[in-house]
Parts: C-alpha cells; sequence; structure tokens
C-alpha cells in the first residue's frame, strides 16, 4: 500500500477538540503540511487567538504563544521583531481578527510586519455560542441578531480581506474555501503563498478560510458544507487578491 | 565618576538599555513622550528593537511576543494609556511573563490633565488587571534614583517572572537631574520557557486553564510568589524617622516635597520624621513596626497609599491624610502646615 496522505509532521497524533463538522481540523492539517514542506517546523512561532481554536498549541509541534483577543497581531509583531529569522504566524477566527482585533491586523499589515495570518472565517461566533460576528452574513440569524441581521441596524458583513489587499504592507492576500477536495487543493497551495510571502521578506501574508460552523449554524454538517458553498462563497469571493510576486502587482 | 545632566523620561530610557532592554514598544502619551522618542533614536543603535505602536494595546502585547521570545522587553505609557496596558499586564502575569512597564502619572479620573499626579496608586498596587493580579511596583523619587531602580526592575520581573512597573509621575518624567549611568550590561540569554522555535519539545506560553481546579493551582502558585514576594522585595527609606513622633509617609515626587517639611519642622525643633515606601506593591509593612503618636500620608492623590497605611498600623496609631488632586504638587510650607495641623490634632483622624 502507498500511503499518500500521511499525518503532518507537524501535528499531534490527538483527537482534536472541535465540534463534528467543523473544519478547523482540515485547516490545522493545511498549516502543518505547509510548515512540513518548507521545512521550517522549528524556527516557527505560533500565535492562538481567543475563539474556538484557543487551543492550537495542543495540536502543533512548534511553539506557541497564547493571545487576548484580537491581539495576536501585535504578539506575533513583539516576537517577530526580536526573532527576525524565526517564522510567526497568527491563527484567528472572525471575532478576533476581524471584530476585536481589527485595529492590531490593520496596523501589522501597514507596517508590513513579516509575519502569516490564517484567518478563519465561519461568519459567527463559535466559542460563544452564535452569536453575531462581522462577517455575519446580511438575513442570517445568530443568538443576538434573532429576527436575521440587518443591515440598517448592525451593519453588512466585513470583507476583510478585501480591506487589507489595498495597504502597502501586504505581499500576499488571498480568500480560499474548504468545502470541496478541489477547493481544500486550492486552499493548501493558498496558505504555502502566505507563509512563502514572510520567508521572502515581502510582508505580511494572509488567508482568509471560510469554514463551517455546523453547531451554531444549526445545520448537520453536510448541509454545513452545502450552505457555505450557496451563501458564503458569494458574499465573499474566492481567490488570489493580492500577491506581490506577480507582475504588475 | 562622569554626572550627566538628564531628564527622567530620558535617564529612565537610557538606563532601560543600559540593563539590557532590547525591545521596547510604546505609543505617544504626555508626560512620558521623551522615552519613546529616545528609544527611537538609540534601541537601533544598541542592536534592540523599537515600534511606535498604533495604542497602548498593541504596544503591550508587543511587550508579550518579545518577552515569551526570550529579550528584555519594556514599555511606558502615562494613566490613561496604563489603563488599556492593564489588559495585557493580566495576560501576562497569567502568563507568567518578565516585563518592566513604567507608568509616568498624570492626572485623573479619565483625560484629567497632564500635570504630575499620584492617582494610580490602586491601580498599580491592587488592580494590574483582571483576576488575582499582582505586580512589583517600584516608586522611584529622583532622576538617579530611576536610573538605579531600571536594572533591578528587569531583574526582579526575570526572578519572579511577573510584569513591574515604575510608578513615577510627570515631574520626575520631565525634570532634568544629573545621573550617574552605570556600564552597559549584555542582555541575558533567553531563558529555557522562551518560544524561540521548537527545537526538540514545544513550548506553550499561555494564560488560559480551563478547569477551575487546575487555574486555582495556578492562582496559588502565583499567591505563594506574591507572598514571597511580600517577605524578601520590600524596600523603602526612612529619614530622620528613629525618635520622630510625628512620622510623615509620602513617596515619589511627593516624598521630596515632605522631605523639605520634614526639614522645615525640625529646624523649629519639632521630632518629625519621614517614611518613603520605594515598593508600593508589596507596601513595606515593615517600615511600620514602630508606632509614634501620629502619622500623617501626603501623596498626590485622593487617599489612596492612606489606606495601606492604615493596614500596615493596624489601628495601632491614628493616620492622617493631606493629598492633593488634578494635578496639584503642594509646596514643602503646605505640608509643613499639614504636618504642624497633624501634630497638634487638627486634621480629621481616622
Amino acid at each position: 500500500m502507498v500511503e499518500v496522505t500521511a499525518r503532518p509532521r507537524s501535528l499531534v497524533d490527538v483527537p482534536l477538540h472541535y465540534c463534528p463538522g467543523c473544519t478547523h481540523g482540515i485547516i490545522h492539517r493545511l498549516v502543518a503540511e505547509a510548515i512540513d514542506s518548507l521545512g521550517i517546523r522549528e524556527r516557527t512561532i505560533g500565535v492562538a487567538s481567543v475563539g474556538c481554536s484557543v487551543f492550537i498549541y495542543n495540536y502543533f509541534k512548534v511553539d506557541f504563544q497564547q493571545a487576548p483577543h484580537g491581539r495576536a497581531p501585535a504578539v506575533a509583531t513583539g516576537i517577530k521583531r526580536v526573532l527576525p529569522d524565526r517564522v510567526v504566524f497568527t491563527y484567528q477566527g472572525d471575532g478576533d481578527l476581524a471584530s476585536i482585533g481589527i485595529a492590531e491586523i490593520l496596523h501589522a499589515a501597514a507596517r508590513g510586519e513579516r509575519i502569516t495570518v490564517i484567518f478563519v472565517n465561519n461568519a459567527i461566533y463559535g466559542m460563544t455560542g452564535g452569536q453575531m460576528a462581522p462577517t455575519t452574513l446580511s438575513g442570517m440569524k445568530t443568538t443576538t441578531t434573532p429576527y436575521g441581521r440587518d443591515v440598517r441596524q448592525a451593519g453588512g458583513a466585513l470583507r476583510v480581506v478585501e480591506l487589507l489587499a489595498g495597504i502597502d504592507g501586504v505581499a500576499y492576500a488571498a480568500r480560499e474555501a474548504v468545502t470541496s477536495p478541489a477547493r481544500i487543493h486550492r486552499a493548501r497551495r493558498a496558505v504555502e503563498a502566505a507563509f512563502r510571502a514572510q520567508l521572502e521578506d515581502r510582508g505580511l501574508g494572509i488567508v482568509e478560510l471560510l469554514s463551517t460552523c455546523p453547531v451554531n449554524w444549526k445545520l448537520p454538517p453536510v448541509e454545513a458544507i452545502a450552505w457555505c458553498e450557496a451563501n458564503m462563497i458569494p458574499a465573499f469571493p474566492l481567490g488570489v487578491l493580492k500577491d506581490t510576486t506577480r507582475s504588475g502587482e | 565618576m562622569k554626572r550627566t545632566l538628564m531628564k527622567g523620561n530620558e535617564a529612565l530610557a537610557e538606563a532601560a538599555i543600559r540593563a539590557g532592554c532590547r525591545a521596547y514598544f510604546g505609543y505617544p502619551i504626555t508626560p512620558q513622550n521623551e522615552v519613546p522618542e529616545y528609544m527611537a533614536r538609540h534601541m537601533p543603535k544598541a542592536g534592540g528593537v523599537f515600534v511606535q505602536a498604533e495604542s497602548e494595546i498593541a504596544a503591550i502585547n508587543m511587550v508579550h511576543g518579545a518577552s515569551g521570545a526570550g529579550v528584555r522587553a519594556m514599555a511606558t505609557t502615562s494613566s490613561p494609556g496604563f489603563s488599556l496596558m492593564t489588559e495585557g499586564i493580566s495576560y501576562m502575569i497569567g502568563s507568567r511573563l518578565p516585563c518592566v512597564v513604567a507608568n509616568v502619572m498624570r492626572g485623573g479620573p479619565g483625560l484629567g490633565n497632564i500635570a504630575p499626579a499620584q492617582g494610580d496608586y490602586f491601580q498599580v498596587t491592587r488592580g494590574l488587571g483582571h483576576g488575582d493580579t499582582h505586580g512589583i511596583v517600584l516608586a522611584p523619587s529622583t532622576v538617579q534614583e530611576i536610573v538605579d531602580l531600571m536594572p533591578v526592575a528587569f531583574e526582579l520581573a526575570e526572578r519572579y517572572r511577573l510584569p513591574v512597573i515604575v510608578a513615577a509621575d510627570g515631574i520626575l518624567g520631565q525634570m532634568m537631574e544629573p545621573v550617574t549611568l552605570p556600564e552597559p550590561i549584555a542582555p541575558p540569554p533567553p531563558p529555557d520557557w522562551a518560544t524561540t522555535g521548537a527545537v526538540g519539545t514545544p513550548r506553550v506560553i499561555s494564560s488560559i486553564y480551563l478547569a477551575p481546579e487546575e487555574l486555582e493551582q495556578h492562582v496559588l502558585s502565583l499567591m505563594r510568589t506574591y507572598q514571597e514576594i511580600r517577605e524578601r522585595e520590600q524596600r523603602w527609606e526612612a529619614y530622620r524617622a528613629d525618635d520622630a513622633e510625628v512620622l510623615v509617609v509620602a513617596y515619589g515626587i511627593a516624598a521630596r516635597v515632605a522631605r523639605s517639611a520634614v526639614d522645615r519642622e525640625r529646624a523649629q525643633g519639632h521630632a518629625v520624621g519621614l517614611i518613603r515606601p520605594i515598593t508600593l506593591w508589596p507596601f513595606p509593612t515593615s517600615a511600620f513596626e514602630r508606632s509614634p503618636r501620629r502619622w500623617l500620608v501626603v501623596e498626590l492623590s485622593a487617599g489612596q497609599m492612606v489606606e495601606d497605611v492604615r493596614l500596615a498600623l493596624s489601628g495601632r496609631a491614628p493616620v492622617g491624610l493631606y493629598g492633593r488632586v488634578g494635578g496639584v504638587v503642594p509646596s514643602p510650607v503646605e505640608v509643613s502646615e499639614a504636618i504642624r495641623s497633624a501634630v497638634a490634632g487638627e486634621v480629621a483622624w481616622a
């Protein structure tokens, strides 16, 4: 038998704590595969954010610091500036990055911090029980938008990578989804590219990954995948928004 | 020894670099702006890192990252900025990360003003952030003492793996005095817990303990450290205190004024002395074993340190308060008058 999908070397062989059908597990794997294929495990330092992935350090064989809510880009800045030859990445959810931590990510981007940002967008607050996130879709029901998100009252979904792609310090910005093997393959390339932006000293690299939250969406896992495809992808267009390695950028 | 005339804020910055600090993160706020300005010029020359953060919140979290990566790291700010930093300071206490944070206090509450004050006493000694938080608080009263306390601050921070707060005030930051600077020392190597890249077993720095029993053990371990600090790190200066019948208690710039007032009263034949806490936390309770007839607390706040003095004395002697607020610094004459009122028993005693 030929092993074609071995467990990434950078991932610990333990069960994940995430809810059934949540795609954090896939995204963890993509990050670990990128770390493995770039050969950077022993010089990588991760920054865990507040949210469902707060315990990410239990799953990766790399050093980790856990940051206050939203502050992961600032913590990552502190690490990267004193250890410029190390690889530093943050792993943040939409509440963490797009709401309370929007100043930290914008200014890390403006400074062109040589860090990689893995941004997981499931359009809802998972850890705290399904409240509205900045990325919650218009009309979407959450515990704090019980009648559906009313744009007049609560604003509309924030498209983060579009915002960041316009900042000079950002070298790579992309959005992908992890809802099918083909999309996961594209997401893998994006995660690697976001790390390469740092390794090549070009600037901040960010990948937004559309993810699922079956429990708080109140959908079975397979339907959650379909819901993400049908509703999130139209609201959050996929693709590479910026890549400074490409000509014309 | 070569003496240099330096502004307090600049002396603080230079002393930090000489003490091996190699990462400074700050945000402009009056009256401490000379610190980031000095660091911007001199930290790169020392091979260190300076970043002007977008906020005090970001600045303290950059300190978190740099400290976790094993480098001597510092932030400075003034009162409203210190409020913003307390989130990060609580996380650093929870994560057992050392750092030095200087709070060059100004008048409050709210935006208040930019005049010198000591109104953050409760905040630095009681509420360094949410949870059961304490950090060592050092209160210099001269520019030379700022210089002398910077290496102490970093050493204490690393010994106990806790933030150390340098509580100064606007006058100390802005005043110029001659100082003798120490020879620079090389920064210590990163400690073995630092996240420097996982060669071997990955290291994790975190303040989260989801199981109540685990968090209780973590906080109890912090409390053992707090107790050790209370027993070992009390610092104070006693001035003309041995035979004093009235003892004034004051720290920082208020102690400078009180000291002049004590000299004035001594010249008049009154047995007056001064206890000057150098550590505000741990409060130097050992300095309060003698019981003169009366105590008078002089502070640039609305009666904050007076509570620690009363706790230290446990009702053994009456304690009065002469507190000025709003950034008003009393003159030695005004403090002399307060002392005489105290002697005459004219202050409302607690």
